[in-house]
């Protein structure tokens, strides 16, 4: 579904990713794990498409496409969804029309109709259930207002109306307490299956104790440095960032 | 003897035409350009006015010539010259239509290009209309309805003639001829507009609109436009306002004037998106309007206004709450692009007890241009206990543009309370990636965050109307983020 190859990024002129490869398949789901400032997030805008980032060298494909030159928006029809770290405010904009525009750009690029009123309504209704929101939440302007836990858990329940093919979400864990981690691994739990791929990026094991990866990657300044199971993030949490950066430094 | 020359026959030929000149001017569909008194008496002759209407135009023009052009609002133009002016004219054809399949073929082609086609609207929404086209009114709808209210609704000109009365009980005592320059200017030579009169208790059951256009290059257009609520009545009244593209400056200095009795209400709605001129700032509509409403005891008026039109914008809707317990609102967006500007702004004086005012104003500038937001609240010594809310906000899209506010504050009383918020925003780059990030292209993004920071001044205009300033915003806003 997703392959990057030799994936090399900067950001005014900083080079941040240095030679990227790493393959995602359906039904698949990846950890990043990383300390700080090693490119984690980057990686995200960067398959996200955003323009901030330049890619100097080697390619992204996505469903066997180069998505390389495609715009952030073009990336999201193709069904590339991020949940982003900060989630931005949009006053005004209630959480229910911004849902309504995403989707029905997205079905416009398709080159579908508007989905019906009625249809909309029960699918909004359905996926908030499932991540226990409460409708009057949706009235609310975008983000606003919201508390840390409330801003992660909109960005999981964007991502059960989207549907997307892969979802890459980006420290979504942080800010959490435990019952909103419980709630939010458990709705991206229900909305994993064989067809779709989830790609976490974190800098802590925990998440990891409820949507639980098939592979871990650590990332350490701008590569991938080591690949292994589960095993690997724990063997992290409990030896922390330094041993690794000793092998690669050796 | 002299002879007499074909030199002389020229000379006395043009004495003639200057003696004998409005007369001949009065067949002719467009007046020479210039202003002088004449021109003023032409007007009114031209129109059939009476003695009384013909000396008001006079007296207004007299103030006007000592005045000068005001030039404390935060705009820079070129003055315009008054004397290349044609301040007169009129459609080619005017017949008096029973349907709209009467109407000229071309003038509705026109409309439905500009999306303001009148059979919908007749269809749609029970929207009666006096269509002012370049001065004077070639159709109006749903006339009989309102007369069985008791409603009058019809050009001014028609109510000169029809209920002289009313008209001159109440014409200039919102907006007096010598309130200001442009306003004296348009008392003098003001060609056509719109009056209203709702009757005692009566609640007006339709929304009542006029749109207004400008389709003759170089012609000013001065409306007049005169609302009377009577005691106890309601009306909602929708002005929108369009014009073909044009190359070279257009003056427009109307007048609106609001009477609300005991106990009535008045909601003034505008849509205005004139041409503002192209993206190199040339060309465009000067927009010079003088818009003011009366409030009696327990009256109301809102003034609800979207402006995205324009070259240059210098408009102030205000209320004075002289009756006790009155209301007076003020909600606006102001969108700026290219090489517009606008000041804009109210005010709300309160002279009555309990008298109460809200101002929401949400300023929108793009490219270069200037956006700024000036509004006074005033309360007199014997306005006990009045309130008043402002709430002004900037949003800035790019780092060429301007916004400004300029609030004054005047209060004489102390049991005032009077509050004032003010923001501005930029839309940020994270703001569109995220939308981006979710399927949303930038325009759309654009439309979408500018919808939601205009959304409480959108909410306040009639359902049809918000849809079509929704659009409007979107469009006025096309290509502004590079």
């Amino acid at each position: 579904m997703l392959k990057i190859k030799n994936l090399h990024a900067s950001v005014a002129d900083k080079s941040i990713l240095r030679g990227i490869n790493l393959e995602i398949k359906p039904g698949e789901v990846h950890a990043i794990m990383g300390p700080n400032g090693s490119g984690k997030s980057t990686l995200a805008s960067v398959i996200a498409g955003k323009e901030d980032y330049e890619v100097t060298d080697g390619e992204i494909f996505f469903e066997g496409e180069d998505i390389n030159e495609f715009a952030p928006e073009e990336r999201a029809h193709k069904g590339v969804f991020l949940s982003f770290q900060y989630p931005v405010e949009i006053p005004g904009v209630s959480v229910t029309n911004f849902m309504k525009t995403a989707i029905n750009e997205t079905r416009k690029a398709k080159g579908l109709e508007d989905m019906p009123a009625k249809d909309m309504l029960k699918l909004i209704r359905e996926k908030a259930e499932l991540l226990e929101i409460d409708r009057k939440f949706l009235s609310r302007s975008l983000n606003e207002g919201f508390s840390g836990g409330e801003k992660k858990r909109n960005e999981i329940f964007q991502m059960a109306m989207l549907e997307p093919k892969l979802a890459i979400l980006d420290e979504t864990d942080s800010g959490l307490d435990i019952d909103a981690l419980r709630i939010v691994a458990n709705g991206v739990n229900k909305l994993k299956n064989k067809d779709n791929a989830v790609l976490l990026i974190t800098h802590y094991q925990r998440l990891l104790d409820y949507i639980v990866p098939d592979y871990v990657h650590v990332l350490y300044k701008g590569k991938i440095v080591k690949s292994g199971t589960k095993e690997l993030a724990h063997e992290l949490e409990a030896k922390g960032y330094d041993w690794i950066k000793e092998e690669v430094n050796i | 003897m002299n002879k007499y020359t074909e030199d002389d026959l020229r000379e006395e030929l043009k004495t003639k035409e200057y003696e004998y000149g409005f007369y001949t001017d009065i067949e002719s569909d467009t007046f020479p350009n210039g202003l002088n008194e004449d021109i003023v008496k032409a007007i009114s002759i031209k129109k059939e006015e009476p003695q009384w209407m013909t000396d008001w135009r006079l007296e207004a023009f007299r103030t006007w010539k000592e005045m000068t052009e005001p030039d404390w609002a935060n705009v820079n133009y070129k003055k315009p010259d008054f004397q290349g002016i044609s301040y007169y004219s009129a459609p080619n054809k005017k017949p008096k239509y029973n349907s709209l399949d009467e109407v000229d073929p071309e003038l509705l082609e026109t409309f439905k290009k500009l999306g303001i086609s009148l059979d919908e609207q007749k269809k749609l929404s029970g929207v009666a209309m006096d269509v002012v086209v370049d001065s004077v009114s070639v159709a109006t709808t749903f006339k009989k309805t309102l007369g069985e209210k008791g409603i009058i609704f019809m050009s001014i000109s028609e109510a000169i003639k029809e209920h002289p009365e009313l008209v001159r009980k109440y014409i200039g005592t919102v907006v007096p001829q010598k309130d200001n320059f442009y306003a004296a200017l348009n008392s003098a030579v003001f060609s056509d507009g719109s009056f209203c009169y709702i009757p005692k208790g009566v609640r007006c059951p339709m929304e009542l609109s006029t749109y207004f256009r400008i389709n003759q290059a170089g012609t000013g257009q001065f409306e007049r436009t005169l609302v009377i609520a009577d005691e106890g009545s309601y009306v909602s009244y929708l002005e929108g306002c369009t014009a073909p593209s044009r190359d070279e400056n257009q003056l427009h200095a109307a007048v609106v004037e609001l009477i609300a009795l005991n106990d009535a209400e008045i909601k003034y709605s505008t849509v205005q998106n004139w041409y503002p001129g192209n993206a190199e700032g040339k060309g465009g509509v000067y927009n010079f309007v003088t818009k003011r409403g009366l409030c009696e005891t327990n009256a109301k008026i809102s003034w609800t206004q979207v402006e995205t039109g324009s070259a240059v914008t210098w408009k102030y809707p205000s209320c004075i709450l002289k009756g006790d317990n009155s209301v007076g609102e003020f909600y606006s967006i102001a969108v700026t692009n290219n090489f517009q500007q606008a000041d804009t702004g109210t005010k709300m004086i309160h002279l009555g007890k309990n008298t109460k005012s809200t101002i929401i104003s949400k300023g929108i500038s793009a490219g270069k241009s200037q956006n700024s937001y000036r509004g006074l609240v005033k309360i007199s010594p014997n306005a006990d206990n009045a309130r008043n809310f402002s709430q002004c906000d900037s949003l800035l899209m790019g780092n060429e543009c301007g916004a400004h506010t300029f609030p004054y504050i005047e209060a004489k009383n102390k049991t005032a309370r009077i509050e004032h918020e003010a923001t501005t925003s930029k839309i940020g780059e994270d703001q569109i990636f995220y939308c981006n990030q979710r399927g949303i292209n930038t325009e759309k993004a654009i439309a979408l965050i500018v919808n939601g920071f205009s959304k409480d001044v959108l909410n306040k205009l009639p359902m049809e109307f918000a849809v079509e300033a929704q659009k409007l915003l979107e469009i006025s806003l096309e290509g502004s983020v590079g």
